[in-house]
């Protein structure tokens, strides 16, 4: 009873201020239909290899050649050829770890936690996030599993993965390491399985095109992932079940591998790690050089394609946004530790942050200051974040001052901890270099295969958000 | 002997259509039909009086194993397997443990429902009467169709025609099973 009053009651106020009904930007511009969506996103496979593809592979191939060369010496040498020495045994290995593990955040993120939370916009992007997320968790994994020199006996006697060593001891399952290993490895297997899942409808339909072009071949292969995908409703009820599930799933996943990550430094007793404040710094961390680095990819993909009506100023905006946030979250992080270090009053800990501001790396300390707490600051004004131009400059900047990031935290905390005996300055060696230069172009060549054989939008997911598929709105 | 066809099969221009069609098979009683549409029409389960999905019953399972497969080899390579003292804490402890647990919990729920996303679609499934329509490719790209079975009970050529024409589909045609 005092229900329906109230409702009377809400109704007749409502009826006499009539608020503001705020029209929400349209996902697709220019009211495409369907039909021209389709079209637009398969024509990209399945027309001529561009001669810019083959250029751009070409060059990705070669800067790809230099980590597969850096990484056939150091297996064939020994972990000597990397500048490592006392006291800074941890260096750029897990420096490039942390930098593209944090960079696959952003896809998770743009794919579950944006799911979840009914953010539509994620639709058109998410495709090429997750992409980004699997192909920077390859690369990622390539540092840890590689920095164990044999590595075939990463597996086998229990370097990595659980197993008995010849002494028949176990790995010790309280060592970071260990736990690294078990995030990293679902981190990968649990991206490849919601991109899949994603995939499955949009690989039917291109099964079905080359069919009827009489592609057999294309066909039979696109065919066989698609699962024999038919679009019954019957299907899209679990197909969206178990989408809904593995956001649930990824989204915890999100948060936990990159505070595990976190936990390789905070569980330590090393002077600028052992600090509370690392998961969800590292968390927030991860998610902004992510973004970043969708900004970075998406920006020349919409170009080149002219993907202008499905990925629209809109969705840059909204990224832009994110980037803005996270990276002054970051800022605050940065500010944080230097109150918590002086109200902890322990002067080691005292002592590494001043050392990291005005010590010997103080350069790379600046780098990653400006970068990374300056540079987002223009996202603040509308007229930056329209001009597509400056957002990709930006966002570079971005994806190089998170590079810092995790030098500064890893090499100073290293260089400087407890005993000035034991103090070093560490400086890389070239195959260190050249090695991390080639994971560029990994990711490189894995995200351009990705451009060519696979639908870069999700078909289905963006018609499901444009105006003809609400079947209760004014269009039915 | 003519070969007993799969069923019927009509085509509707939009979402809405094939929404309100849907109810009106609905309360006409079939049970074995379908909807094939290129996108997830919001709502179209409940027009079609299709249950809520179980995937989640596989991805539930799937994490509970995960979570305690990974505790049990802890348990097992600390505690029972090779017990060794290292920095004087305890053979197995659940909370150190609690990371790879959750990670490996995490992996198998996600493996978890995307078996069970296959097994409760009857996936992989190369072969199958729509499949083979040439429809199919309208279908994910722009156009949505009703299929009704001739194992239904209540179907019947005649009838299950008109009822399909009535409501809006176009281009009723047997499917060739």
């Amino acid at each position: 009873m005092s229900q329906v009053q109230t409702s009377v009651a809400t109704q007749a106020i409502l009826d006499e201020v009539k608020p503001a009904v705020l029209p929400r930007p349209v996902l697709v511009e220019n009211n495409r239909s369907h039909a021209w969506i389709t079209d637009k996103v398969c024509g990209v496979i399945e027309g001529k290899t561009p001669l810019w593809w083959w250029i751009c592979f070409a060059v990705a191939s070669a800067v790809a050649s230099c980590s597969v060369i850096g990484f056939a010496y150091l297996v064939s040498t020994g972990v000597g050829v990397w500048g490592h020495a006392n006291p800074v045994n941890w260096a750029w290995d897990i420096i490039n770890f942390v930098f593209w593990v944090g960079i696959a955040h952003a896809g998770t993120l743009i794919s579950a936690i944006l799911c979840l939370a009914r953010q539509n916009w994620r639709t058109s992007i998410n495709r090429t996030a997750e992409a980004m997320t699997i192909f920077s968790v390859a690369c990622a994994g390539l540092f840890p599993a590689l920095h164990v020199g044999r590595v075939w006996l990463a597996v086998l006697p229990g370097y990595l993965f659980p197993a008995p060593n010849a002494n028949g001891i176990w790995p010790n399952f309280r060592s970071a390491l260990e736990w690294d290993v078990f995030a990293v490895s679902t981190y990968g297997s649990v991206s490849v399985l919601f991109w899949y899942v994603g995939l499955i409808p949009d690989l039917g339909t291109l099964r079905d095109r080359f069919f009827k072009r009489g592609d057999k071949i294309r066909s039979a292969i696109y065919g066989f992932f698609a699962m024999g995908w038919r679009g019954s409703n019957r299907h899209w009820v679990n197909h969206e079940m178990a989408y809904l599930l593995l956001a649930g799933i990824s989204t915890l996943m999100v948060v936990s591998v990159c505070t595990i990550v976190s936990f390789d430094f905070a569980t330590s007793l090393i002077p600028g790690w052992h600090t509370t404040i690392f998961p969800p710094y590292f968390v927030s961390g991860a998610i902004y050089s992510g973004f970043a680095m969708v900004l970075t990819l998406l920006l020349p993909m919409r170009a080149i394609f002219k993907f202008e009506d499905l990925i629209t100023a809109y969705h840059i905006d909204c990224l832009c946004k994110i980037t803005l946030v996270m990276g002054t979250l970051v800022g605050y992080a940065y500010l944080m530790e230097f109150v918590i270090a002086w109200y902890g009053a322990n002067p080691n800990e005292g002592f590494t942050f001043v050392n990291r501001t005005f010590g010997l790396y103080s350069w790379a300390y600046w780098i990653m200051f400006t970068c990374n707490v300056v540079t987002p600051q223009f996202l603040w004004f509308k007229k930056v974040r329209a001009n597509f131009a400056w957002v990709f400059i930006l966002t570079i900047f971005i994806n190089i001052g998170m590079w810092f990031e995790r030098f500064v935290i890893i090499v100073t905390s290293l260089a400087r901890d407890f005993l000035p005996s034991s103090w070093g300055y560490y400086s890389p060696s070239i195959v260190e270099i050249l090695t991390f230069f080639g994971t560029f172009g990994v990711f490189s060549v894995l995200f351009l295969l990705f451009i060519r054989l696979l639908p870069i939008i999700p078909m289905a997911e963006v018609k499901s958000v444009t105006p003809q598929a609400d079947v209760h709105g004014k269009h039915s | 002997m003519a070969a007993q066809p799969y069923g019927l099969i009509a085509t509707f221009e939009s979402a809405s259509g094939v929404y309100h069609a849907a109810e009106t098979v609905r309360d006409a009683g079939f049970k074995h039909w379908d909807c094939i549409t290129p996108f997830p029409v919001h709502g179209l389960d409940r027009a079609m009086g299709v249950k809520r999905s179980v995937v989640p019953r596989f991805a539930l399972a799937g994490g509970v194993l995960g979570f305690s497969s990974a505790m049990g080899l802890a348990f097992f390579t600390g505690a029972v397997d090779y017990k060794i003292i290292v920095g004087g804490k305890p053979f197995f402890s659940p909370i150190p443990t609690t990371p790879i647990a959750v990670e490996l919990g995490i992996l198998c729920a996600a493996i978890g429902t995307v078996l069970g996303f296959f097994f409760m679609c009857g996936f992989p499934m190369h072969y199958h009467p729509v499949l083979k329509s040439d429809r199919i490719v309208p279908a994910l790209d722009d156009k949505f169709l009703i299929v009704i079975e001739a194992r239904d009970p209540k179907f019947n050529l005649a009838q299950t025609k008109a009822l399909l024409e009535k409501i809006g589909g176009q281009d009723v045609k047997e499917l060739e099973a």
